[in-house]
């Protein structure tokens, strides 16, 4: 009798039988876990039906909201009222990248540390560590972003640019700190699961430590690695106060990185509680929201495209 | 073949050995680098709610004309917390138990695996516009701490079932079939042999959320609000009752969201004081949580299964 | 199971702790809620308890007010709530409309957000005149006063630099509301005369805390701020006068202080029952004369209601759209 359920593949390979399938436990678990499917689907419905609310029910034209111009007004006039959302799309992605740019060489760097070079036990230090950096809650990252980071540029550095303080940089520095956790914790596992072989056979050659790591572990978990990063963009997308709190909030097209810009999020922090339902300045906070919601979900496809193609043999 | 060292490939090995020497330098920098800001945040903090912090504080109200106090806040964050795990603990566990054990590689644990990505990546304020639409303004019941724990039930659930799952999977073989040897059903086995051990890495599991939850603001602005009564009765039991501080029906301005309310619209001349020492507080309960799961993980590891 | 032996006995003391530390709290000297609080026990409803329990929400300029006012009102009523929450104005008229909220607080008419056929159902109690004060970085010496002109010249960014209105050589930068904020719109009605702000360059901040922020942490900067908020931040904001006449509570209640608006408690229909009590209460001299002027707001005066400056009329071409849940 095949009872010999191989927990780590999955059930067995076969038919299931009357008495499996009827089986209410399963019934029951199944239940609770697709839960989270009915979450998906009310996610997209409540976000999706808001979201174009703006082109359905106020009946705004689709070049009034995907442009540059981000000219709101309580009436619709075109011509002079544009609810575009273009400078919000490209401050998310800006502050994205640069926060991105920021935090991987000095995440990496800390995941290839703890996972090759630390004794064991700075090991027991780093690890809690990034638990706890990761733990930090964002209101507290924008908190310092305020009372430290900003008036630190506005003063000392106005010289090169930083005049108002309030900038790309700033927000995407905060972001870095916010997700150099994230990246290091993923990256550290992908870098610990190349498997000994590989190391070995490298050290079988003569080689240094760091040339193992740079020519054998580094491109064996490239593909982990680019997840991680990944991953910790999408992190620096979705967040909104610590953002909204350090970056100035000027809704035009980003310029510099010495100067403030805007990004989805923090838009819908600033617009939502001035702003009434059904209107159509309200209506296209939803459909910033409709949007993000789509650029993380594309995110997540793009991460399982990603992982599928990593292989360690 | 000779194999002395030529002069070039002596200053070749000179030239890796010594990269090699850099990198370890270059290694470790980083590693003392990103402690020590983690250090010097956490400093930060602790020295800026100097005078401030004292017990007063933390159980205290808030005042408009004193420092004041935290003390209804902190009991909302608590509040909203125990209430969304009330919430997904159970659907997560049974959740986690069906992927773990009953799941396949089928078509709809595939798509139960993908649901579980896309949720866990919705920015927070995105699932905040959510529960503002579904629980706030659909069902008219305004701003409440129900409303709130469940708009954070929505990206907890699929951390939990995650987790659940994972620890169930960590369960070696050897246990089960062991339990199924003896004639037990599949339930059987999940319930009395399975489940126990895996109980430990639930548990990590599900502090650890806790502590990401009691920091969340983003989700809970839109949902629980940004008001809350400045003094709580406790001994009033009635939980239909909004002022009671039993009651989910009410608003719950939790500690981060407060840090939040007191940086836009902080009217005392103490904000950056009550700021301050907010984050610090939640800055120390992160650290209780994630360092108390760990320390709990390991004791209660070495408890159930006789290893450490 | 011993485990679980210990999880109860760790929930149990967990439970005696919260209990301790609550019965520690409700057994705390009551807060001293703000400037101008009612002490417990004088006149509060004036033993006229109108049972039930109410949200009144939306304005955070309005907020502080109408929270002392109902501390004041429900001392001693024991069946009696009122939570105040803040949100924005356009949150009050959002969930007024929807009836989330049973009263809500806005610093702008109805009619200047919402399509007639919404406005229509709101009935507006105009309670307080609250004011605005335009404040600068400490570090600007020498400017006491701007008139509308200058103020406007500098706003619609023809002035750059504090030296042309006689301050020190210093680059002006300006913090602005998001162009939704009734504080925004009241400002460029009044002052600048509908003119445009130079939004290019400016800082965008939405609260009245991240305005001071802003302020006292960038060198130059000037803004503009609530009246009430100015009064508990002077130590880092420099007050200016408008057109000579400094801002206060008399000046804005004789009418001299021109940028003032008035605040509103809008209800759904005609107020009833404790939203009655409460709009009747905000209007009696206890606290026309009482707590809204310790509070540095104004008294809304005797003279005829006022009426709303810009009106959106009804939206092209689609039809006017009930609010989606």
């Amino acid at each position: 009798m095949a009872a010999t359920a191989t927990i780590e593949r999955g059930p067995i390979d076969r038919v299931m039988t009357v008495r499996e399938r009827i089986d209410p436990a399963r019934r029951i678990t199944l239940m609770a876990s697709a839960i989270v499917l009915l979450l998906v689907l009310l996610l997209l419905v409540f976000i999706g039906l808001n979201g174009v609310q703006i082109f359905t029910s106020s009946g705004i034209p689709f070049a009034a909201v995907f442009n540059t111009q981000w000219l709101p007004g309580d009436q619709f006039v075109p011509g002079e009222v544009s609810f575009g959302i273009f400078p919000f799309i490209a401050g998310t992605l800006g502050v994205m990248f640069v926060a991105a740019l920021m935090a991987t060489p000095l995440s990496v760097g800390l995941a290839i540390y703890m996972a090759e070079v630390a004794p064991r036990w700075a090991r027991s230090i780093t690890q809690p560590s990034m638990e706890v950096f990761v733990g930090i809650p964002s209101v507290v990252w924008g908190w310092l972003g305020i009372t430290i980071l900003v008036p630190f540029l506005s003063h000392n550095l106005a010289g090169i640019g930083f005049s108002l303080g309030f900038s790309w940089f700033a927000g995407s520095l905060v972001l870095a700190l916010m997700i150099l956790p994230t990246i290091t914790s993923i990256a550290y596992d992908a870098i610990t699961s190349v498997p000994a072989e590989m190391r070995g056979a490298s050290v079988a050659l003569g080689t240094t430590r760091w040339q193992t790591i740079r020519h054998v572990v580094i491109p064996a978990a490239l593909g982990g690695i680019a997840t991680a990063v990944v991953l910790g963009m999408m992190r620096a997308a979705g967040e909104a106060l610590a953002v909204q709190m350090v970056i100035g909030n000027r809704p035009v097209m980003p310029t510099s990185l010495t100067q403030p810009l805007t990004t989805l999020t923090a838009q819908i922090t600033l617009d939502m509680g001035n702003t009434v339902g059904g209107t159509p300045w309200n209506q296209v906070l939803w459909t910033m929201g409709l949007v993000l919601l789509l650029i993380s979900f594309g995110f997540v496809l793009l991460v399982r495209r990603l992982s599928r193609s990593r292989q360690v043999p | 073949m000779s194999q002395a060292t030529s002069p070039q490939s002596a200053a070749a090995m000179r030239r890796t050995l010594h990269a090699d020497r850099v990198a370890t330098g270059v290694l470790w920098a980083i590693g003392i680098f990103v402690v020590l800001i983690l250090g010097a945040i956490i400093l930060h903090f602790l020295l800026a709610s100097i005078g401030t912090m004292s017990p007063s504080f933390l159980f205290g109200d808030p005042s408009d004309t004193t420092v004041g106090g935290i003390g209804p806040v902190l009991w909302n964050s608590v509040y909203v917390l125990v209430l969304t795990l009330l919430i997904t603990v159970p659907l997560g566990l049974l959740g986690g138990i069906y992927m773990a054990e009953y799941a396949g590689q089928g078509r709809i644990p595939n798509i139960i695996r993908l649901s579980q990505e896309l949720i866990s990546s919705v920015p927070s304020i995105v699932v905040g516009l959510f529960g503002l639409a579904l629980f706030v303004n659909a069902t008219h019941w305004s701003f409440t701490a129900l409303g709130g724990a469940l708009a954070l039930s929505v990206f907890n659930l699929p951390l939990l079932t995650r987790l659940t799952e994972q620890a169930l999977r960590a369960v070696p073989r050897d246990e089960r079939d062991g339990s199924l040897a003896l004639g037990t059903t599949k339930w059987q086995t999940i319930r009395h042999v399975a489940l126990p051990l895996a109980i430990p890495g639930i548990l990590t599991g599900v502090i650890l959320t806790a502590g990401r939850i009691f920091g969340e603001a983003a989700a809970l602005i839109f949902t629980a609000g940004v008001a809350t009564p400045s003094h709580y009765d406790f001994a009033n039991l009635n939980i239909t009752d909004p002022r009671s501080p039993w009651s989910p029906f009410h608003s719950a301005t939790t500690l981060a969201v407060y840090i939040w309310a007191q940086n836009s619209e902080g009217l005392g001349q103490f904000v950056r004081q009550i700021a301050d020492s907010s984050a610090a507080v939640l800055v120390i309960m992160v650290m209780i949580f994630n360092l108390g799961a760990r320390g709990l993980g390991r004791v209660l590891q070495r408890r159930a299964t006789g290893v450490s | 199971m011993e485990i679980g032996k210990r999880i109860a006995a760790v929930a149990v003391a967990g439970a005696l702790f919260v209990g301790a530390c609550g019965g520690s709290g409700s057994s705390a000297p009551p807060s001293v809620a703000g400037p101008g609080s009612v002490a417990p026990g004088s006149v509060g409803a004036g033993g006229n308890c109108v049972a039930g329990s109410i949200i009144a929400g939306g304005s955070t300029a309005l907020q502080p007010l109408v929270d002392a006012a109902q501390k004041a009102y429900t001392t001693g009523c024991t069946g009696t709530t009122i939570s105040v929450q803040p949100g924005g104005s356009g949150t009050g008229l959002t969930q007024v409309l929807s009836g989330g909220f049973q009263i809500g607080n806005s610093d702008i008419f109805a009619e200047e957000k919402l399509q007639p056929a919404d406005a229509s159902q709101l009935v507006d109690h105009q309670v307080v005149r609250q004011g605005w004060v335009m404040v600068t970085h400490k570090g600007v010496t020498g400017v006491t006063t701007l008139t509308s002109d200058q103020a406007t010249q500098i706003w619609t960014g023809a002035v750059t630099n504090w030296k042309d209105v006689g301050g020190p050589d210093l680059p002006i930068v300006l913090i602005i509301r998001p162009a939704s904020s009734g504080t925004r719109a009241t400002f460029k009605r009044i002052v600048l005369g509908g003119k445009n702000e130079a939004a290019g360059t400016a800082l965008t901040e939405d609260s009245n805390g991240a305005v001071q922020t802003a302020v006292s942490t960038t060198p130059g900067a000037t803004s503009v701020v609530g009246f009430t908020f100015y009064q508990s931040n002077t130590a880092t904001l420099n007050a200016l006068q408008l057109d000579g006449v400094t801002a206060s509570v008399d000046n804005m209640g004789n009418g001299t202080y021109k940028l003032q608006a008035i605040g509103h408690m809008y209800t759904k229909g005609a107020a009833d029952g404790l939203s009655k009590a409460l709009t009747d209460y905000m209007l009696s001299p206890t606290v026309q004369n009482g707590l809204v002027k310790t509070m540095f707001y104004a008294p809304i005066g005797t003279g005829p209601a006022a009426t709303p400056p810009v009106v959106v009329g009804p939206s092209s071409p689609a039809p006017a759209s009930p609010s989606p849940s």
